[in-house]
């Protein structure tokens, strides 16, 4: 039995410094959504959004989404440049193996394939669902960008067929987080306490 | 190293590691509930309002006048749509209306058809309800700018102030913004004159800002150096609300 470094310092805070800033642009892009809840394609009832407290609550969801959205960015692009800068992004871009990998993964999690990932940092299915939550990110800014400034950034919110068109774009971006957020933690509870613990204190036990 | 100093280091290390963390989630949540809990400042805690004004001076520092507002086909029109009646009472004949320029040279007392006697324009666009909405209308109208120009302030002024009768609603245009040559003095949407509940007789068709902004039945046109203040912006909202 042995430690060993898994996770860098500046990813463990990056990563922790982003779950409540995501999580407060979700909510107060919820409070925005109120006004306008026409993208999910199912109706909410004024009396659901009423028990939730939701209702009547755009300005300040407005306030909140225009502060914390310099943050999220922030820590995002110093994400991505760490990553780059240190090397980091290695282990955590898909290669051309990762797809047949991801695939092989997920058989295994159904329980339907016997052979375990590889015993690498990231197996496939992680570099694809890492990385493709940054293009999210980055997608989400673009098209939040796009709705925000129509008019000055308007080639852009003509890229994301116009203003209605980047509004869907943005919210379902949005409901592909949540949909990240729930399978992340549903393997991190699977994957157990050693692989948590390293996302915090950096180290992993090793037989 | 033994199994027993590894252990050791591991709880060591753990406990190091979610102290920290425990410590970090702390200050993370005590400066979110300081921000939210600041006195508010125009309907909104001040921390957020100064974001508001900080976002707002990034705006208007990239602002420019040839950036258009798309227009679109006489096709792509939607109905309008009517969202607020703020400031639509009381009633005001129309022969007899008038809107006061302040702030000019001399106080200016306007017919409809003085205003009409500028050039004419004409304009298919979106207007973005700060909900979220959005529809295409069509315009006809003057550009605000060539009303300013043709009855300017003494010197230079910051701010354009427009208000309802009596007014019931009122907005604040930065003058970039009421300068913009889509910025319209309209009577007509979608080729109808328009009805009272759109603003009768004459309204503001102002693209490069939120509907907030497109204030209906305008009585009073205000130049000024003191930022105005807006409706909206009183209660919550961003004063700027630009596209």
């Amino acid at each position: 039995m042995r430690l060993e470094k898994k996770h860098p310092r500046a990813i463990r805070w990056f990563h922790w410094i982003n779950f409540p800033l995501l999580a407060l642009m979700i909510w107060s892009g919820i409070l925005i959504y109120w006004a306008y809840p026409h993208y999910a394609g199912v109706e909410i009832s004024q009396p659901a959004w009423r028990a939730l407290h939701i209702n009547n609550r755009l300005a300040e969801g407005m306030a909140l989404h225009f502060f914390f959205m310099w943050f999220f960015a922030i820590n995002g692009v110093l994400y991505v440049l760490y990553t780059l800068i240190s090397g980091e992004w290695r282990y955590l871009v898909p290669n051309r193996h990762s797809f047949r990998e991801a695939w092989q993964v997920m058989l295994h999690d159904l329980h339907i394939r016997k052979e375990a990932p590889p015993p690498r940092k990231f197996n496939g299915a992680q570099q694809i669902a890492y990385t493709a939550v940054i293009v999210m990110g980055l997608g989400s800014l673009l098209t939040g960008l796009a709705i925000y400034k129509p008019v000055q950034f308007s080639w852009l919110t003509f890229i994301f067929f116009g203003y209605q068109g980047a509004r869907f774009l943005h919210f379902w971006l949005t409901m592909g987080y949540v949909g990240f957020f729930l399978v992340h933690v549903a393997q991190v509870i699977r994957a157990g306490w050693n692989n948590f613990r390293a996302m915090v204190i950096g180290v992993e036990v090793v037989e | 190293m033994s199994e027993e100093d590894i252990q050791r280091e591991l709880r060591r290390l753990t406990r190091r590691g979610f102290i920290t963390g425990a410590v970090a989630a702390g200050v993370g949540f005590g400066a979110y509930k300081f921000l939210r809990t600041r006195p508010p400042e125009e309907g909104v805690a001040w921390p957020f309002r100064k974001m508001l004004r900080i976002n707002e001076s990034i705006a208007r520092g990239y602002f420019s006048e040839h950036r258009l507002s798309p227009t679109f086909r006489r096709s792509d029109i939607t109905a309008p749509r009517i969202n607020g009646h703020q400031g639509l009472s009381p009633e005001v004949d129309a022969a007899s209306w008038r809107i006061t320029i302040e702030g000019a040279a001399a106080p200016i007392s306007l017919t409809l058809d003085d205003v009409k006697s500028l050039p004419h324009h004409e304009q298919i666009t979106e207007l973005r309800c700060i909900e979220g909405w959005s529809v295409i209308n069509k315009w006809t109208g003057v550009r605000l700018g060539d009303l300013i120009a043709k009855y300017p302030p003494p010197s230079p002024v910051s701010y354009v102030a427009l208000e309802t009768p009596g007014r019931g609603y009122y907005v604040g245009l930065d003058i970039d913004s009421a300068l913009h040559p889509q910025t319209l003095l309209a009577w007509m949407i979608n080729d109808q004159p328009l009805s009272w509940h759109h603003g009768a007789p004459l309204r503001l068709a102002i693209p490069v800002k939120y509907g907030i902004k497109n204030i209906k039945r305008i009585a009073t046109i205000r130049y000024t150096n003191v930022r105005p203040a807006d409706f909206w912006g009183e209660r919550g909202y961003d004063w700027y609300a630009g596209h």
